[in-house]
Formats: structure tokens, C-alpha cells, sequence
């Protein structure tokens, strides 16, 4: 009974350090935000990197979603004669949910991975000790620039995701529903409000800043070898998909429960 | 002058370094000898601070590293790994001129890449090496490239991490009369850290061996063939018979 309760407590102890740990490093980084020297051409890179390299996988994944969700719709609603509603709940499905949390997954599977591998490369092969050796900051050269650029970016992604998600709702509607498509996009304008679109951006937000976060830190935190490499990048994509999902519940909660 | 003061390190129930008292006069090359993973490489992290001792105290002319600014003290270093430690999204001069792009010993770019080419040509590298990325080079290169980026700055005190390691002999001599040519002409201070006995012999002005934790002998290369201590004879000799263990 006492070995039972030890062992939970050591369990306990190990998950609140590592907690701590993670917070430690989340303010760590955030505090580099705003103390000298900057890395511009590295914020740079890295927001073509996570950005503008990320648009076709965002582009693909929002294009067949939406298709999808619209034939989705129009088959559940034609149990209870509400076809027409395709428009409007491929629009709120979209930019309220889908659009950020797909292309939130897609970019943690695209770019916390990326993250992941290549800084925890960097410290098996001793180039974040090189750094360091060199009066670089690995937090200020390497963390910061992925997850302010990350951070920045993913409301632009998702922006662009929720369009082409709507667009596949279109072409799916007007092409294979029957419905007029004038219509169709007069509906889906009509329907969405303010908050819809802002939620959607903020989530993007807070999205990108988890998906590389994640990355470094598990990237910064890695064993040895290719064992300790692969087991940083995945633990680094699990991890990332499970807090946006998770923040994604709270963020829905905090924007649309009253 | 570097001095340590019984410094300890372990790594969870690993003592690493238990209790290691050592003194590099300034201006000479000191090179720690000690079979693998006796904590040779923890030794000079620690004085770097890229590891935390446990206890001790580590001064650079006569001055705790721990109370120093930590980017003027690191601006006085340089250091060439044991795998190169090169930065593979860079090109080789970026590399090699890595600290006069940033930080306070910034310089203009088309200066810093002048120097970086010079001390690729110091390395015996040719200039056009300079625009190549490092997975385009060799080994040895990749080695001379890590070594220029050591020396682009004209540190005062220099660390070498296994400079020789997976090179051919041709090369190794290569690097090691690189080495003792470019110490003598900046004048640095500099720790090698290797278990190579013909870097040892090139290199040296001191040798301390690590041993259990702790220096087990150190002295000036001349009496290193002559001492009496058995670890280091046997060492030295590259016996399997004599006090120190094969299995680890």
C-alpha cells in the first residue's frame, strides 16, 4: 500500500516538475521578447518556414474539409428538410471550428515536428553548446524567432484556411448540390459575425504559439542520439495536438458559452 | 590563468567529477588525457558554464566564472568540438565568421567574410570553401572549418574537444601542427582534451590525466615518459595490463 502511494506520488511529483519545467521555459521565452540583441533575419526565415511553406497543406486540408462538411450537411439535413442550411453551417463549421483546428493540427504536424527534429539534431551534434560558446542565446536565436513567427502567422493561415474551406463548401454546393451561387456566398455572408472571424484568428494565435513552442521545447529537452531525436519529435507532436485541441475546448468555451 | 578548485559533478547517482583541483598557466597549452568517458569533456563544460558544477569554484584570471558577465566572458573563449559542431543551415564562412555577424564583436558583413576567408586560408582551406555548406565537406575539413570558427575572434583562451578524432593520421598531424602553429601565434591559453598520445606529444606544454574523477597526475610533457604514476604509464603505453580498468 505504501510502495502504491509512493509510486503515485513520484508520478505526481515527476508530472508537476515537468510542468514547471515547461512554464519556465513558455516565460523564458516570451521574456527574450523584449530584451536585445534580436535576430530579424531569423524571424524572417522562419516565418517563410512556417508561413508561406505551409500554404499548400493548409490550402489542401481546408478545400477537401469543407467539400466534405457540405455534403455532410446537405445528407444530415435532408433528414429534417434543412438542406438549405449548407451555406451557413459550412461557414460557422469552418471559421468557428475546423479551419483553425485542422490547419492547428496540420501545422503541428508539419512544422512542431520540423522544430522538433532539427533543434534537438542541434543539441545531439553540440551545436546548441556551439551556440552558447559563441554568446548566442539558443532561447534568443532559435526558440523566440520560430514561436513569434509561428504565432504571428498562423492567423493569417487560418484566415486563409477558413476561406478555402468556405470555397470548398461552394464549389461542392453549386457543383454537386444544385445550390445558386450567388446565393450561396450571400448566406454564408450574412450568417457569419464579427466574433466568428475573430475567434477564429485568435485561436490561430494561440494555436501557432503552442505548435512551436512545443517544437522547441521538446527539441531543447532531448535525449541522446536518433533514439532521443525521434522520441522529442514525437512527444512534441502529440503533445501540441492534444493542448490545441485542449485550449481549442477552452478558448470555444471562453468565446461562445454565454 | 584558469584554476580549479575541487570541483564536483554528477549526473544522478554518476560521479563524474569528484573533487578535480587543476591549474592552466596562461599562455600555455595543457592537454587532459583520460580514457573514455572519465568526464574529460564535462571538465572544460564546466569551466564554460555549459554545465553547472556541483561544488567548487572555476576562476579565470583569478575571477569567478560564475560571477562574470556571462557574454564578455564567453567573447574571451573559443572552441572547437569534437564532432565540428557546425551549423548545417549556414554556409561555411557564416560559420566561421558566426560571432563577428552578432553580438558585441559585430562587424560589417563583406568584413567579416574577409576574415572568415583569411582564417580558412590559416586552416589551409581554400577560399572557395567559404560559400559551400557543411554536409558538402569532408570530415577534416568540417574539422579545420570548426577550428577557424575557435579562432576567428582571436580568443584568449581556447578549448579543444577531441581535435583528432576520426581523422586519418596524415590529417590528425595536420590539425595538431595546426594547432600548436595558431596557439603560438595568438598566444592563447588553451585545454585539448584527447586520447590521442601523438596530439598529446605535438600539442602539449602540460599534462594532467583524469582519472576516477580526479587528476590523477599532471605535469610537463617531458616528464610524462618518465613518471613513475602506473595509470599513467599504462595509459601511455596503451596496455591492457596495469591498474587501470579495461571493462567500465
Amino acid at each position: 500500500m505504501t510502495r502504491a502511494l509512493a509510486s503515485i506520488g513520484a508520478a505526481v511529483l515527476s508530472s508537476l516538475a515537468a510542468l514547471g519545467r515547461f512554464v519556465l521555459f513558455a516565460l523564458g521565452t516570451v521574456s527574450h521578447l523584449f530584451r536585445p540583441p534580436f535576430y530579424p533575419k531569423e524571424l524572417g526565415q522562419s516565418l517563410l518556414q512556417i508561413g508561406y511553406f505551409s500554404l499548400p497543406v493548409v490550402g489542401l486540408t481546408a478545400i477537401f474539409t469543407g467539400g466534405a462538411l457540405a455534403l455532410q450537411i446537405y445528407a444530415g439535413g435532408a433528414r429534417f428538410n434543412a438542406e438549405a442550411v449548407v451555406p451557413q453551417i459550412v461557414a460557422i463549421g469552418m471559421v468557428r471550428e475546423l479551419g483553425p483546428v485542422l490547419v492547428g493540427l496540420m501545422i503541428a504536424a508539419r512544422v512542431t515536428s520540423s522544430v522538433a527534429a532539427e533543434i534537438a539534431t542541434m543539441k545531439v551534434t553540440e551545436q546548441i553548446d556551439a551556440l552558447v560558446t559563441l554568446s548566442t542565446h539558443p532561447m534568443k536565436y532559435l526558440t523566440l524567432p520560430r514561436v513569434l513567427a509561428a504565432t504571428m502567422v498562423m492567423p493569417v493561415l487560418v484566415g486563409i484556411g477558413d476561406i478555402i474551406g468556405v470555397m470548398g463548401g461552394y464549389l461542392v454546393g453549386t457543383q454537386r448540390l444544385g445550390f445558386n451561387g450567388a446565393a450561396y456566398l450571400q448566406n454564408t455572408i450574412d450568417f457569419l459575425e464579427p466574433l466568428d472571424v475573430y475567434s477564429s484568428l485568435v485561436k490561430g494565435a494561440v494555436f501557432g504559439f503552442i505548435a512551436a513552442l512545443m517544437g522547441c521545447y521538446y527539441g531543447m529537452n532531448s535525449g541522446r542520439g536518433a533514439m532521443g531525436v525521434g522520441r522529442a519529435t514525437k512527444n512534441s507532436v502529440v503533445m501540441a495536438a492534444i493542448l490545441i485541441l485542449a485550449s481549442n475546448f477552452l478558448l470555444t468555451e471562453a468565446f461562445f458559452s454565454a | 590563468m584558469i584554476t580549479l578548485s575541487n570541483v564536483h559533478k554528477a549526473f544522478g547517482a554518476n560521479k563524474v567529477l569528484r573533487g578535480i583541483d587543476l591549474t592552466v598557466p596562461k599562455g600555455t597549452s595543457t592537454v587532459v588525457i583520460g580514457g573514455s568517458g572519465t568526464g574529460k569533456s564535462i571538465l572544460i563544460k564546466c569551466i564554460l558554464g555549459l554545465v553547472e558544477p556541483d561544488s567548487g569554484v572555476i576562476t579565470v584570471d583569478g575571477v569567478d566564472v560564475t560571477t562574470q558577465p556571462r557574454d564578455a566572458f564567453l567573447a574571451r573563449f573559443g572552441m572547437l568540438f569534437q564532432g565540428g559542431a557546425l551549423f548545417d543551415s549556414l554556409p561555411v564562412w557564416q560559420n566561421v565568421a558566426f560571432r563577428l555577424l552578432r553580438g558585441s564583436l559585430k562587424r560589417p558583413k563583406a568584413e567579416a567574410k574577409e576574415i572568415a576567408i583569411e582564417k580558412l586560408r590559416r586552416v589551409g582551406l581554400a577560399p572557395d570553401v567559404a560559400d559551400r555548406f557543411p554536409a558538402e565537406l569532408s570530415g577534416g575539413m568540417q574539422k579545420r572549418v570548426s577550428l577557424a570558427r575557435a579562432i576567428a575572434a582571436e580568443p584568449e583562451i581556447i578549448f579543444f574537444d577531441e581535435p583528432t578524432t576520426g581523422l586519418d593520421p596524415i590529417m590528425s598531424g595536420v590539425i595538431n601542427d595546426l594547432i600548436r602553429e595558431i596557439v603560438a601565434e595568438i598566444g592563447a591559453t588553451t585545454i585539448t582534451i584527447t586520447h590521442d598520445m601523438t596530439s598529446v606529444r605535438a600539442i602539449a606544454d602540460q599534462v594532467a590525466m583524469l582519472h576516477a574523477g580526479k587528476i590523477r597526475w599532471a605535469g610537463p610533457i617531458g616528464d610524462l615518459d618518465t613518471t613513475d604514476d602506473a595509470y599513467v604509464r599504462q595509459f601511455v603505453s596503451g596496455s591492457p595490463e596495469g591498474p587501470i580498468e579495461t571493462l567500465r
